[in-house]
């Protein structure tokens, strides 16, 4: 009886199988058709680093101190900062990270003491030299303002 | 100018002569717009669009595939059997198109109505084996022979229940003749008769084209591309329109031989020429090969033996067996 039932068990199993296919002929197609449109990128994707804008001041906090740039395993962090008098807390001029060697880790992130950088989601980025890799943040962050 | 032709040649040979042509052209679009379909289906079976980019629906992908094939260079290894090897594609793409010649799309349009129709498609069919194996043989490579190799067993195994299950069908007819064979179904298809013979003969016909999943002489995983790994542009070009048109003819075959040609079911027309019945009927039985190519995995060269001389034949020949005493006692 072995025959025949695992003949029929198996022609069973085929059925099912084609049923599934069959299904799934019928589907939408999930494909994103990528440069004519895009997906968003989940809020845990890691871009390079970006500098938040606060509401209170509507710029960064970065107040120059260097953390990050001494923290960066890679040290591809470069932080300038003015003070516009004496007594005042410094600023930041230029943040530079040179992305092409950034290993995103994310420590400067975490040490940052005013909290003020995060994760970006860019993905598609592309550059014809190494120096298309260097990014300067506060510029950035200034370009997105307007 | 059909006149003129018919003085000269003599009304035989220009019908001949115009069916080939006819021929030709049609299986080489049928085999564009079966690659298309075949790409799109398994595309859609996996939830991506398939071809969308060159042409409305990506119609045209083929045809740009195909320029591509006919500019790429031939190359014949060096120490290939040279004359078998450029023999080959052209031996695999003859017998599939001898095949047509007796088709009948309708019953006006048969290019040659032959009494033994049936049996020339199937010993022409056959003659395509050799071809691969000669392909295979004259490559002078170890993948190639060894698709070769396997392609001969596996033809050998699958042409005898192919064959004992189309003789059921010719027992009840009583004719080998394919327009006899359609037109004794116009109330009732023959699949609806022999039910085994049927899924029988659709199962051996897959193997026989060495469809998935009966692929195994070309198994890409395990053989590189099979007989055909050393074959470029358009050789490989033959050898892949040779595939896809042995499969419609495999098709139309089971049309006419299972699904009653060019009539509509049970005998009602519904206005439409029988011709539109027939290729209807035929691509969908072609649709159905792909949907199975696309959604069973390739069977292990054991079990695909023991399928055939464990399962198949005994079965399609007790079925046979039962045909012949039926028809005894009827």
């Amino acid at each position: 009886m072995g025959y025949w039932s695992e003949m029929l068990e198996g022609g069973w199993s085929l059925v099912q199988g084609m049923r599934v296919t069959v299904r799934r002929l019928v589907q939408p197609v999930v494909t994103v058709q990528y440069p004519r449109k895009h997906l968003q990128p989940s809020p845990a994707y890691r871009g390079h680093t970006e500098l938040k804008r606060f509401a209170e001041t509507e710029t960064h906090a970065c107040i120059a101190c260097g953390t990050c740039q001494r923290r960066c395993p890679s040290g591809v962090i470069k932080v300038q900062g003015v003070k516009s008098h004496a007594k005042s807390s410094k600023v930041a001029t230029h943040y530079l990270i040179d992305y092409t060697r950034c290993s995103l880790c994310g420590l400067c992130v975490e040490c940052c003491p005013t909290q003020t950088l995060k994760f970006s989601t860019q993905f598609a980025l592309e550059g014809v030299s190494r120096w298309d890799g260097v990014i300067d943040l506060i510029e950035r962050l200034e370009e997105n303002k307007s | 100018m059909w006149q003129a032709l018919g003085n000269m040649l003599g009304a035989d040979l220009s019908r001949l002569l115009l069916g080939l042509v006819i021929i030709l052209a049609f299986s080489q679009l049928n085999a564009l717009f079966l690659v298309w379909l075949e790409r799109k289906v398994a595309g859609h079976i996996q939830l991506r669009p398939g071809p969308k980019e060159v042409g409305p629906f990506g119609l045209l992908q083929t045809i740009v595939d195909g320029i591509k094939l006919v500019g790429k260079e031939l190359i014949t290894p060096r120490l290939a059997d040279r004359k078998l090897f450029v023999l080959a594609p052209v031996l695999v793409f003859m017998p599939v198109l001898v095949g047509f010649m007796v088709l009948p799309f309708s019953p006006g349009l048969i290019i040659r109505d032959m009494n033994v129709g049936l049996l020339l498609i199937f010993a022409f069919s056959t003659f395509s084996v050799l071809a691969i194996l000669a392909g295979g043989w004259a490559s002078n490579n170890k993948y190639a022979l060894l698709g070769a190799i396997r392609s001969v067993a596996q033809n050998v195994a699958y042409e005898i229940p192919l064959l004992l299950s189309v003789m059921a069908v010719v027992l009840t007819v009583n004719s080998l003749r394919l327009s006899d064979i359609v037109s004794a179904q116009h109330r009732v298809w023959f699949f609806m008769l022999q039910p085994v013979a049927a899924l029988i003969y659709l199962i051996c016909a897959t193997a026989e084209t060495n469809r998935a999943p009966f692929d195994i002489p070309e198994a890409e995983s395990e053989l590189v591309a099979g007989f055909h790994t050393e074959y470029s542009g358009m050789r490989f070009g033959l050898f892949f329109l040779a595939e896809y048109t042995n499969m419609f003819v495999v098709c139309a075959v089971a049309t006419a031989l299972f699904f009653g040609g060019w009539y509509g079911p049970f005998g009602f027309q519904l206005g439409i020429p029988g011709v539109v019945w027939f290729l209807l009927k035929t691509y969908f039985l072609l649709f159905v090969i792909m949907w199975v190519r696309w959604t069973f995995p390739r069977l292990r060269f054991d079990q695909l033996m023991n399928f055939s001389w464990k399962v198949m034949i005994p079965l399609s020949l007790a079925n046979l067996v039962v045909t012949a005493a039926v028809i005894k006692l009827i």
